[in-house]
């Protein structure tokens, strides 16, 4: 994790669909930069450009306009395929439907990244186990996705996110489609995690999992209402 | 990601969806399976022909009058000249030379009883004049069987022929010389006529398109590999067959044997030497043509060849097919897979990855399709086909397995590609 710059530094971006009487400013100049460490949750009604927002950090899509540095890298200046590296060595995704690879089991859901960076087979298998410990899923990793609860599911994609050591984890409604019993066990290792030092983005529109961030950032027609630090900073 | 990796993925892949990763594969095995089938059906029967034309003797050539004139129209082995007509004004033969520039081409007794008299061909062993007579029915006993072939020669053309008499006996030279009508019967036509006991039939009499033969003997089974079974014949002296159904005119054919196989060609030179200085004609202009079993076997082995391509093509058109099931199938499986394309995508998963996996399903489809499909082309051609013995071409195996693989590769890239160009964000939506 790099301490040198900041993790997301992002200048006047601008992301626009359409053209002309159709065109739509999802993203109307957003200024936003976040330091290592830092827990950050942004919040918005849907429409408001979180999601397009989302997208361009975690670089599956390109703004506009603006400049965009990830942990010190131009990703305007990065060549579509090789976004796929940066993803793969920046970026741990978590998503709201969990997004497992079906029929496959835990380990290698969490093994997928490491594969595909190159990591050696030994190493991989270790460094999985290692992150699937982490998130409490020690006894459940030769089972496939259909065989774990949502909870269970989404701690799997916490392990996947986090196994390649990320400069920024990058999280989409990671509680969406948990009941409130998995919604505290995740969140509460999110806050375990924020507490390592790792430098976490959360998008959500419910307030009380904005609640355990640092720092909550508000979104309303494709610009940045808000930036504040948290009441409540968890212990 | 190595490759190991990527056969594991492209493992699950195929395996996910088991009845359909099989009906594909189906597909590839029967276009694998057909090619080595056919083509070995071809190499079968060209073989068959072979050893029949090899039975024939290689040390034997036949003579045959040919229609082509000067010049050279048309092949060889034009056909038979037309029989002159028993009252031919003429005598019959070729001594009156001078109207050697507007006779039909014919070769006569004459002619045979030149080369076999001869001091000028060394190399010749034996000469048998061959008069074949067309649509003969053999009647006996109420039972009535049309021949195959009905052949009017010397005793010397069993030996040329290599055939010889099992029951009973040959006829002889007095047989010939007195104009004797007896016959010898070759195994399908006696089994016709009696049943299986043919033995039954030696020294009775069948009436050949009505006129009554003694049967002095039944031939020894030659065999009836291929389409023309050689064992419905009947052969008689030569003196009989013109007296009674052929009428006297023009020789069909003039056998010949050569003292051995080495000597064919001189003896064929020899022959040639003799009928040419007979007919007054040269090698541009003959009406005739000497034929060996050399000769007829190259003639049968490349139309074999023409035979053996067409059914190999037909045999590529289903592979074809199959590798266009493929393709679908694959085509399928990126759409079903998108989310999962979105997901790798994701995670780091480079175009070369993703390419990688699914041109490997591919290739696992069709390699499998492949190697049942030689199994059980090899297993199917252990089998007779249409009275084929097939023969499996080594070649064939070998070419259908590698294109089936290529197949899989070709047919692969494009749903590959498909899927490797899938932007992440829309995968990642795509439900």
């Amino acid at each position: 994790m790099s301490t040198a710059h900041p993790v997301i530094s992002m200048h006047a971006i601008t992301k626009v669909y359409g053209t002309g009487d159709t065109e739509v400013r999802a993203l109307d100049g957003v200024d936003l930069a976040v330091e290592g460490g830092e827990h950050v949750a942004i919040m918005g009604a849907s429409g408001s450009g979180k999601s397009t927002l989302m997208n361009i950090i975690g670089c599956l899509d390109v703004g506009t306009s603006g400049r965009y540095l990830l942990d010190g890298i131009d990703v305007r200046r990065v060549a579509e395929s090789r976004l796929a590296l940066v993803r793969n060595r920046k970026i741990g995704f978590v998503f709201q439907s969990f997004n497992l690879v079906a029929r496959t089991s835990a380990l290698r859901n969490v093994e997928l990244p490491l594969a595909y960076a190159g990591v050696p087979r030994g190493e991989r298998r270790e460094r999985a186990i290692e992150a699937l410990t982490r998130v409490g899923l020690a006894d459940r990793l030769e089972h496939q996705p259909s065989e774990l609860s949502g909870g269970q599911q989404q701690r799997v994609a916490l392990a996947r996110a986090i196994v390649t050591r990320p400069a920024l984890l990058l999280a989409d409604e990671p509680t969406g489609a948990l009941d409130s019993h998995s919604t505290a066990d995740v969140l509460a290792l999110f806050d375990e995690l924020a507490a390592e030092g790792r430098t976490i983005l959360v998008i959500t529109h419910e307030s009380d999992v904005a609640e355990h961030a640092q720092r909550i950032v508000r979104m309303a027609d494709g610009r940045i209402v808000s930036d504040a630090q948290s009441v409540q900073v968890p212990a | 990601m190595n490759v190991a990796e990527t056969a594991r993925f492209a493992c699950q892949g195929v395996t996910a969806n088991k009845p359909r990763s099989a009906l594909t594969t189906l597909g590839v095995l029967i276009g694998v399976a057909a090619v080595i089938i056919l083509v070995a059906v071809g190499t079968g029967s060209s073989r068959s022909v072979s050893e029949q034309i090899s039975k024939l003797g290689s040390n034997t050539l036949t003579v045959q009058a040919s229609s082509t004139a000067a010049g050279g129209r048309g092949g060889p082995g034009g056909g038979f000249a037309p029989f002159a007509g028993p009252a031919s004004s003429s005598s019959g033969s070729t001594t009156s030379q001078t109207a050697t520039k507007t006779r039909t081409p014919q070769i006569t007794l004459s002619d045979a009883r030149a080369i076999a008299t001869s001091k000028q061909a060394p190399d010749v062993l034996g000469v048998a004049p061959v008069v074949n007579a067309s649509s003969v029915t053999a009647t006996y006993d109420g039972a009535s069987h049309s021949v195959g072939t009905t052949t009017g020669t010397t005793p010397a053309y069993l030996l040329i022929d290599n055939s010889s008499v099992h029951y009973g006996s040959a006829f002889t030279d007095a047989d010939y010389t007195e104009h004797r009508r007896v016959v010898l019967v070759g195994q399908t036509v006696a089994q016709d006529l009696v049943g299986d006991d043919v033995e039954e039939l030696v020294g009775r009499t069948i009436s050949l398109n009505g006129i009554s033969f003694r049967v002095d003997g039944i031939l020894t089974s030659k065999g009836s590999t291929g389409p023309q079974d050689q064992d419905d014949r009947v052969v008689a002296p030569l003196t009989a067959v013109q007296d009674t159904l052929s009428g006297y005119g023009a020789l069909s054919t003039i056998s010949i044997k050569a003292t051995s196989a080495d000597t064919v060609t001189l003896a064929e030179g020899e022959v040639e030497s003799i009928l040419d200085a007979r007919h007054q004609v040269t090698s541009t202009d003959r009406d005739y043509s000497v034929s060996s079993a050399s000769s007829i076997l190259s003639a049968a082995t490349s139309s074999n060849r023409t035979f053996t391509v067409l059914l190999g093509a037909v045999a590529a058109i289903s592979l074809l097919v199959g590798g266009i099931g493929v393709m679908n199938i694959m085509l399928v499986t990126v759409t079903e897979r998108t989310r999962e394309i979105g997901i790798k995508k994701a995670l780091g998963a480079g175009r070369g990855d993703i390419v990688g996996q699914f041109l490997t399903e591919a290739v696992l489809l069709s390699l499998f399709g492949g190697v049942v499909g030689v199994v059980v082309g090899l297993v199917g051609s252990r089998f007779t086909i249409v009275g084929v013995q097939p023969t499996v071409a080594p070649y064939s195996v070998g070419l259908a397995f590698g294109v089936a693989i290529l197949i899989g590769l070709f047919f692969g890239l494009y749903p590959a590609n498909r899927a490797a160009s899938l932007r992440p964000i829309d995968a990642l939506r795509y439900e």
